[in-house]
């Protein structure tokens, strides 16, 4: 592959064609706001557009890697780090998520973010790329590399540009990460050297690893991705970078940041330690329902609407694993599912949250009554948005709750129907404490003078939340085409954990 | 001739089916887009005409089903797919199917038209004329939803339809939204409608995922095939936690708590939603799921005793309530406790007879009522504009039976159907609730004795009760100026009435002794079932009940109210019931406390719980305390401990005294932490070198 190959490769342009317009962001004066939000805007989509011919490209019967960059990197003492990239159906989706989610994220801070653009503009893109990395990367190391390189651009986010309180929380939440970060790092220099290979397709297919020691590293490797879920009880990180972030900040956080922590146990916990996920995933349900029900009830305990927002995160998350650790096509599928639905739906309800700030300057539930009468088309969108969340059937979130539950219910390796029916329970919760915000801020009379004049939503605020509620309806009415993308992929590593946990039995 | 043409093609028409959906649809978006240029009119009228078209639809379906009994699958296309599951949008046309659209459609059509004019008054009253699409907006949104309920052909897509409803049921409940106790009321009433319909969803969702287990299916035929060989518990399982949905859903004990409440929603949306057809559809689920209820017969005395003792509960329930609409919804409940009772010992037939009956006179009541308070309102505005505003100002509640009496000759349409809708529910001979209630108490009789009897004291008190509503609205004197200047309502309102009073009047013919139409159209779909003989002893013996109900009831409020109107109006109870049954009366006023029980063991428990985690648990000890305390002085310990040395050794005072001022600032977080990331780095990197020292040396 000679450099040209390399250059125009589409994952390679996928992951890194944000540079182009940090460049020329770079070299544009920085009181030109305009055109700096402008050039990153377009920047974004045309990302986009290049992950949509990716999607093209992209070929679903396929269950393997396809479009393999295969490149030798670094060699220190033997063991080579090559720069592996390639895509399968567990990733494509949350590539196209990424991309997806990045313009609007830009697009939402059009008006909200007025102090220095050009280097808000700059980290931004900078995080796509790292984000996007994430997802293609093939080989421990290079994982590594983008994983740790999506904190800092996100650090910046947070402590610059959030909240009164955001030095506080960005570098609580950069600890936080990279407190798991460094377990991970461990067990990710002593599977390289020992099994003389950091290519985890590789290791996939030839690492045999004792059961015991694949339970030390599944825990390494859980460190690091259970922080970032985040998974009860390591949650308490979340609501400081959610309320401190700006808008835009929160949106990929939620919808983006979170899923790097499902997506490795996906990729990386599922797949390299096939016996240990299967002897281990009855914890890891247990936490996750823990984490569905504690995160539902503290939510509506809240009286700051981002934090009702932040803390769903943690119930919507859990059903994410629980999904994921049902280890049946059902669940997985589902959980894939999921990951991209709470990016939507979650990333809308943070839109919507910003929307109201921007023109209240306060997140208090009991500041709002009434919204619906003042801001119609405000308060129909976020509806749609808030029963999108809640799991309404016909919608995208109830595509993946049911799905990961009925894969929870018969899952063999779970084998205990009470997962899911405890689950099933924070289907409710989530009604109480989505309706409870709903009722407060849109319902009841308005008693609030400063409530009395509130604009609708402009158009550009109008042109942010569409395409996400185009996507509530498409997934929810009609998934087939998002199974289909994952479904050859799913069925080949169900099979693949089936066999080793099989061969792992004395 | 149209419909002798559908009859000679037949089944062609099955491929209709998807339209009953699509129109409706169509209907809304229409207005959702291009509402904003027309006037309220056109909004009513193409809402009502999507419904229209629909009835129309169910009727070509129907004469389709005439010629081909037989049920139709029409697919649509997939909907989710991932190994066993599949699961299509599509749809299944039977008999059962088209009954439940016909009536859907039938009495919703109805009802859009009757909406034109009631809400043109409402949005008026109510001070917001803007919200007029809205609400045909929602309306049609209703009629798509319930029509995929009714026309699944799986759980799955049925329980989208069933969630479906709800969620329309939450938006018409709040509708006014600024409206009711504390400006407040009304969104709680919604909430609860949907929160409580929630824990019922969750019942049938588990028993959806025991299905698909089970049966490796969620399609209606696949689970029924092999319903006869699956093991006894898995039935009961199934069989039970349906049950949940279905009291979640029909208001049934412990569940039924939201239905009263949802009255709060426009009169029309209580005709429609709640009493004419969603509330229905639990005795549809159990009706469709007749092969899986009919192998679990412990089961099926459950869902009887259930339905039987809600439906007397209410009964009582309704007897001491002063609110129009809400004896009207408690008589709901106790009427789906007949339907459930029904269902549950297998008389599918009569079960659904008595939804189709009850469907007509209920809708039938509920506007009636909603005609009466515009008649009512129409007064108090009357009055108002003329300067003479009554009780000082206080608020005049036009819903409250006490403050009406004497309608009789001014609303005189309205009196007279409302005058048929009640003996149609009270089950008098030959309006259409005689006989299918009849079929309902004779099977019981014959199958289950005590829930029998606990229908014949609901058929009582049913009785006694709409007697008593009757007396106390349309008899003896106007009790208030308001209702005094009352008038009858024009006939965009009454004729829907006059319609439906018609319907409530002879809808016994569908299914008359001997002639069982309704049965044998049924029996195509629901096999299990067969025609039961008339029995004319029964049938008089439950109209004795029925009309000793109504002469009780004439006793108290017409021969004994008159009595009291002579004492002075302090010492003047305003029900004399009140003073016979003492307790018992407060009792049955206060619905026997069940919300304020429910608020004590569920929702207080609740929040409290919420709040303990939220505050106590996740904020001030882990958020904080842990953090701070635990994490941070830890690592901060630990930093003094690794930094003391390396100070002492190389540096001098005045950096010993910046140590020690960061000894002093321990407490500021931010210091503290930035001495946590240093330190931090300098450990990740020891840990680096020794991993790789001992992998290299070892």
């Amino acid at each position: 592959m000679d450099f040209l190959d390399f250059l125009l490769h589409p994952l390679t342009l996928v992951t890194f064609f944000p540079l182009m317009g940090v460049l020329i962001i770079l070299f544009m004066d920085k009181e030109n706001k305009t055109a700096i939000r402008w050039t990153a805007l377009i920047t974004s989509l045309i990302t986009f557009g290049i992950s949509l011919w990716v999607l093209m490209l992209f070929n679903p019967a396929n269950p393997d890697l396809q479009m393999v960059v295969d490149i030798p990197w670094i060699e220190v003492a033997g063991w080579e780090i090559t720069y592996l990239m390639g895509i399968d159906g567990l990733s494509i989706l949350l590539v196209l998520l990424t991309t997806f989610l990045t313009p609007i994220s830009i697009l939402s801070t059009w008006t909200a973010v007025e102090e220095r653009v050009k280097e808000f503009m700059i980290f931004f893109l900078l995080l796509e790329i790292g984000m996007v990395g994430v997802f293609l990367s093939l080989d421990l190391f290079l994982f590594y590399v983008f994983w740790e390189f999506t904190l800092v651009p996100m650090y910046f986010l947070i402590g610059v540009w959030g909240g009164p309180n955001r030095v506080y929380a960005a570098v609580k939440f950069f600890l936080y990460t990279m407190a798991g970060s460094i377990l991970m790092l461990l067990a990710i220099l002593w599977l390289g050297i020992s099994q003389g290979t950091f290519s985890v397709p590789e290791l996939v297919a030839t690492a045999s690893i004792p059961g015991n020691i694949q339970i030390w590293l599944f825990l390494a490797f859980a460190a690091a991705f259970a922080i970032k879920v985040p998974m009860w009880p390591l949650h308490s990180w979340l609501p400081d970078a959610h309320v401190e972030a700006p808008t835009a900040g929160s949106v990929i956080l939620a919808g983006v940041l979170l899923k790097m922590g499902t997506y490795g146990f996906l990729r990386f916990n599922l797949s390299l330690f096939p016996e240990a996920s299967v002897k281990l995933a009855p914890w890891i349900a247990v936490l996750a329902v823990i984490g569905i029900l504690y995160g539902a009830m503290v939510s509506y305990a809240q009286k700051d609407v981002k934090m009702l927002v932040a803390y769903s995160s943690v119930s919507h998350l859990g059903f994410v694993m629980l999904g994921l650790f049902a280890i049946n096509s059902q669940g997985i599928e589902g959980g894939i599912l999921q990951m991209i639905n709470h990016g939507i739906s979650t990333g809308a309800l943070f839109l919507v949250v910003g929307m109201i700030y921007e023109r209240r300057h306060t997140r208090d539930m009991d500041a709002f009554g009434g919204l619906w009468k003042v801001m119609p088309v405000y308060a129909a969108m976020t509806l749609i948005v808030v029963l999108s969340s809640m799991g309404l059937p016909g919608l995208n979130g109830f595509v993946g709750e049911f799905t990961i539950l009925l894969g929870a219910f018969g899952s063999k390796v779970l084998n205990n129907p009470w997962f899911a029916a405890l689950a099933a329970v924070g289907v409710i919760l989530a009604a109480v404490y989505l309706l409870y915000m709903f009722n407060k801020m849109f319902m009841g009379p308005v008693d609030k003078d400063e409530n009395r004049r509130l604009f609708d939503l402009n158009l550009r605020e109008i042109v942010t939340l569409v395409p996400l509620l185009i996507l509530i309806f498409w997934i929810g009415l009609y998934p087939s085409p998002f199974f289909n993308l994952m479904e050859a992929s799913v069925t080949k590593l169900v099979e693949s954990i089936q066999v080793a946990a099989m061969a792992g039995l004395p | 001739m149209f419909l002798s043409e559908a009859a000679a093609s037949g089944p062609t028409f099955f491929y209709l089916v998807p339209l009953v959906v699509f129109i409706p649809l169509i209907g809304l978006l229409t207005n959702i887009i291009f509402g904003k240029w027309m006037g309220e009119k056109a909004i009513g009228w193409i809402a009502s005409l999507a419904t229209g078209l629909t009835f129309l639809v169910a009727v070509l379906l129907g004469v389709s089903l005439l010629n081909h009994p037989e049920q139709v699958i029409v697919p649509l296309v997939d909907w989710i797919s991932i190994g066993e599951l599949q699961v299509q949008w599509a749809f299944q046309v039977d008999t059962l199917s088209v009954t439940m659209m016909l009536v859907v459609a039938g009495v919703g059509t109805l009802i859009h038209i009757y909406s034109i004019r009631y809400m043109h008054e409402d949005v008026r009253f109510n001070g917001d004329p803007g919200r007029f699409k809205r609400f045909f907006v929602f309306m049609n949104l209703f009629i798509v939803t319930m029509m995929v309920l009714v026309s699944a052909n799986s759980y799955l897509m049925l329980f989208v339809g069933w969630e479906g409803v709800g969620l329309c049921s939450y938006l018409l409940i709040g509708f006014w939204f600024e409206k009711g106790k504390d400006g407040t009321g009304n969104a709680q009433a919604a909430k609860k409608a949907f929160v409580t319909n929630r824990i019922g969803d969750f019942g049938l969702m588990i028993a959806i995922f025991i299905m698909f287990w089970a049966f490796g299916s969620l399609n209606f035929d696949q689970v029924f095939a092999q319903s006869s060989q699956a093991a006894e518990t898995v039935i009961l399982a199934i069989t039970l936690l349906m049950l949940v949905g279905v009291a979640g859903k029909s208001a049934q004990i412990p569940l039924y708590v939201w239905l009263p409440d949802a009255m709060a929603g426009p009169t029309p949306v209580s005709a429609l939603i709640h009493a004419a057809t969603m509330v229905t559809a639990g005795v549809y689920l159990i009706t469709r799921s007749y092969p899986l209820y009919n192998s679990a017969q412990q089961v099926q005395y459950i869902v009887a005793m259930v339905g039987g003792i809600t439906a007397l509960l209410a009964a009582t329930i309704a007897v001491g309530q002063f609110d129009i609409k809400k004896i009207l919804a408690y008589s709901t409940i106790s009427q789906l406790g007949f339907m459930v009772a029904a269902v549950g010992i297998g008389a599918y037939a009569a079960g659904m007879f008595h939804l189709v009956t009850h469907a007509f006179f209920k809708a039938l009541l509920f506007l009636g009522a909603g005609s009466v308070i515009l008649g009512v309102e129409h007064g108090h505005h009357h009055l108002e504009h003329e300067g003479k505003g009554e009780n000082g100002g206080e608020h005049f509640d036009p819903q409250d039976i006490r403050n009406m009496g004497g309608l009789r000759t001014r609303m005189k349409t309205t009196f007279w159907v409302y005058l048929i809708g009640t003996l149609a529910l009270v089950g008098i001979f030959p309006f259409a609730g005689f006989w299918s209630k009849d079929e309902i108490l004779l099977e019981e009789q014959i199958l289950d004795p005590p829930v029998y009897w606990i229908l014949i004291i609901t058929v009582f008190l049913t009785a006694f009760y709409m007697g008593r509503q009757v007396l106390m609205v349309f008899f003896g004197k106007p009790r208030s100026e308001a209702t005094a200047h009352a008038k009858d309502n024009p006939p965009s309102i009454t004729v829907p009435l006059i319609v439906l009073a018609f319907f409530s009047a002879v809808a016994g013919i569908l299914n008359l002794p001997r002639l069982h139409s309704f049965t044998e159209w049924l029996e195509h779909t629901v096999k299990s079932i067969h025609p039961v003989e008339f029995n004319f002893l029964a049938a008089v013996v439950a109209s004795i009940i029925a009309i000793s109900g109504l002469f009780f009831a004439w006793l108290v409020y017409s021969w004994r109210y008159k009595k009291l109107q002579e004492l002075p109006p302090a010492q003047r109870p305003d029900d004399p019931l009140r003073q016979w049954l003492g307790p018992i009366f407060t009792g049955m006023e206060n619905k026997w406390w069940v919300d304020e029980l429910y608020w004590a063991v569920i929702l207080n428990p609740y929040i409290k719980l919420s709040r303990f985690l939220a505050e106590v648990i996740d904020w001030r000890f882990w958020h904080d305390w842990f953090h701070n305390s635990v994490i941070v002085r830890g690592y901060n310990s630990l930093a003094r401990f690794l930094s003391g040395p390396f100070d002492l050794g190389f540096i001098d005072g005045i950096a010993n005294g910046l140590a020690s001022v960061t000894v002093r600032f321990a407490g500021s977080l931010r210091k503290v932490q930035t001495g946590y990331v240093r330190n931090y780095a300098l450990m990740v990197l020891l840990g680096v070198v020794v991993i790789i020292g001992y992998l290299i040396l070892r």
